[in-house]
């Protein structure tokens, strides 16, 4: 990771090596040397040929199906079954349906800001610390909070904080007003695994700040703050909003910690998705969880489409 | 400067201990809850676990998704990255493509969609032999529509592993030295490479294995019944129960994830003297 960002390599020297160049530089060279190509050429992409295949079966079909289904008449209605129509998708932002689309982007955004405030202290921390163990255990237990997906967590909520939970009965606290089943609640409990995600992304970042950036920012007689708010942040700035990003899809998604907790009052249109495909909706509205689905794909690619241009700047410092 | 230093210790360890007990409170308190009775203390959440209803069988079916799930994504993955390295460099932009959008679809909308696509069977292809196909991934026993699921949901997740891995390793190189001693291309792949990439493989096949255990969304909405499921449809009855099954797998995956993280640090040890 010491290499030279762009290394020039003279003509004559490339001739001598006759190809392959120092580690580090070769695989992240735009142009690969010529040895390379007469090595594969025509032939490497018939192994990315499964993953291609796999990836427009599995995904490319349900997507169709998603989009077609969202603009066609229900199969199990009356009248015009399989003909066009915009019912379901006006439908999917009307009434409880975009109180829900709103509630869930409001839950989303709070939590993804605060895991993100939360997570790049605790990252920081952990990687500055002496101990060795404690930045493995904490980076391994991110690893699997963040991945384990929300159910186990959700029951370890309410065994905590629940109506029955153990702290709740502790401190009394219905009686000062907390509900886990309330949006505050939810925001505790989505917190759970969204800060390990964070603490997960933004570590490889504050990793490839470099000692020399702080070294020069000292000998310009910067305080710590200034080193923080002049150089840390505007490097780390891509990675912080992909970082949000991540969290926010991840809330955004996120079902089983809000259908573990029974009762959880809040709306969310990943539940209402969930109540659509079991059947818990009209006659002949079948498509209609196609068309929620299509609404929450949207929010989740306008979200994203701010991300990936700002990546690439960030790959730029912090390779 | 010793003030400095002094400060920046305070501010590190109030925030590791804010941050350790709010992770750690809620793990404490679930054992705590798990085996609290009436009576006092009881671990009978934990030895009814083997003999409750459904928990072996659903647990068998997960594992036999997740090792089945992990081949898959591999062999899928693997070669088309290592390829994409070596001769087909155009490629790259679209294997990330492929490897993000699935990141756009949460696994609801993903579900919903395989719903969608699943239901053309009775509706269209009833009379060709596609319907066989299509009842052949639903099967109970083992469902395969489960697996392509998984697949897409880890695909990101094993990318970016496999991605760390691959960056730390001159492939081209590697595999132009094996040529050159006369390995063919299989032989350079799997005995030059692969054991190069052994942390960042363990590692995607380890978090593959987190997601599926820990998979509920689609599994329920499909109606199978793997382990997430089973935890969820026993804490309707046995609160108790499941309290201790989630806390149970969480401790037990991190603990594996922790001697994986421990086995990678001595290999990297032995081979980073040399270079």
């Amino acid at each position: 990771m010491t290499t030279a960002p762009t290394p020039v390599p003279a003509p004559a020297a490339a001739d001598l090596s006759g190809g392959p160049r120092a580690a580090g530089t070769a695989t992240t060279s735009p142009t690969p040397p010529p040895a390379g190509r007469r090595l594969l050429r025509g032939k490497a992409w018939l192994a990315t040929l499964p993953l291609l295949l796999f990836f427009l079966v599995g995904f490319g079909l349900p997507a169709v199906a998603i989009v077609t289904g969202a603009f066609t008449v229900s199969g199990d209605a009356e009248t015009g079954a399989g003909s066009f129509t915009t019912a379901n998708v006006t439908d999917s932002v009307q009434g409880a349906y975009w109180t829900a689309l709103v509630s869930s982007v409001k839950l989303s955004a709070l939590t993804a800001l605060i895991g993100t405030a939360v997570g790049v202290p605790i990252a920081q921390a952990v990687l500055t610390s002496r101990f060795r163990m404690l930045r493995e255990a904490v980076l391994t237990a991110s690893g699997v909070l963040a991945n384990f997906g929300g159910l186990p967590l959700a029951f370890a909520f309410v065994a905590t904080l629940g109506n029955a939970g153990e702290l709740t009965k502790m401190f009394h606290l219905t009686d000062h007003g907390w509900s886990l089943y309330s949006f505050t609640g939810l925001t505790v409990a989505y917190l759970y695994f969204l800060v390990p995600l964070m603490v997960l992304t933004i570590t490889p970042a504050l990793e490839g700040l470099r000692v020399q950036w702080r070294e020069a920012a000292q000998n310009n007689r910067a305080t710590s703050l200034q080193y923080w708010r002049h150089v840390a942040l505007p490097i780390l700035f891509p990675s912080l909003l992909g970082g949000f990003v991540l969290l926010f899809g991840s809330a955004f998604a996120a079902y089983a910690t809000a259908a573990a907790m029974v009762g959880a009052t809040v709306p969310l249109i990943s539940r209402q998705i969930a109540d659509a495909l079991s059947g818990n909706v009209l006659v002949g509205q079948g498509n209609l969880a196609l068309a929620l689905s299509l609404d929450m794909i949207i929010v989740a690619v306008l979200v994203m489409a701010v991300y990936l241009p700002l990546q690439r700047r960030s790959a730029r410092w912090l390779s | 400067m010793a003030q400095l230093i002094s400060r920046l210790r305070v501010w590190r360890g109030a925030v590791l201990l804010l941050a350790g007990l709010y992770f750690l409170i809620p793990m404490a308190a679930s054992v705590w809850f798990s085996i609290d009775d009436a009576n006092g203390i009881s671990f009978d959440a934990y030895t009814g676990l083997l003999s409750a209803p459904g928990f072996t069988d659903s647990l068998v079916l997960t594992l036999e998704l997740a090792a089945v799930t992990v081949v898959v994504l591999l062999l899928l993955l693997v070669p088309a990255m290592i390829a994409v390295r070596l001769g087909a460099p155009k490629l790259r932009p679209v294997l990330e493509v492929v490897c993000t959008l699935p990141l756009v679809v949460p696994p609801v909308a993903l579900t919903a969609g395989l719903i969608g696509v699943l239901r053309w069977g009775p509706d269209y292809l009833m009379d060709t032999p596609f319907f066989q196909t299509f009842v052949f991934i639903q099967q109970p026993e083992f469902p395969l529509v489960l697996v392509i699921a998984y697949v897409l949901m880890a695909l990101p997740l094993a990318y970016r592993a496999l991605d760390s891995g691959l960056r730390a390793v001159d492939v081209r190189t590697l595999v132009e030295a094996a040529r050159n001693c006369g390995a063919s291309w299989p032989r350079a792949v799997v005995s030059v490479i692969l054991p190069n990439l052994r942390g960042a493989l363990l590692n995607a096949s380890f978090l593959t294995l987190a997601l599926v255990l820990g998979e509920f969304t689609t599994a329920s909405i499909l109606g199978f019944q793997p382990f997430a499921v089973w935890i969820y449809s026993v804490g309707n009855s046995q609160g108790q129960m499941s309290v201790a099954v989630s806390v149970l797998s969480l401790l037990i995956t991190w603990v594996l994830l922790l001697l994986l993280a421990a086995a990678g640090r001595e290999r990297r040890h032995k081979t980073t003297t040399a270079s």
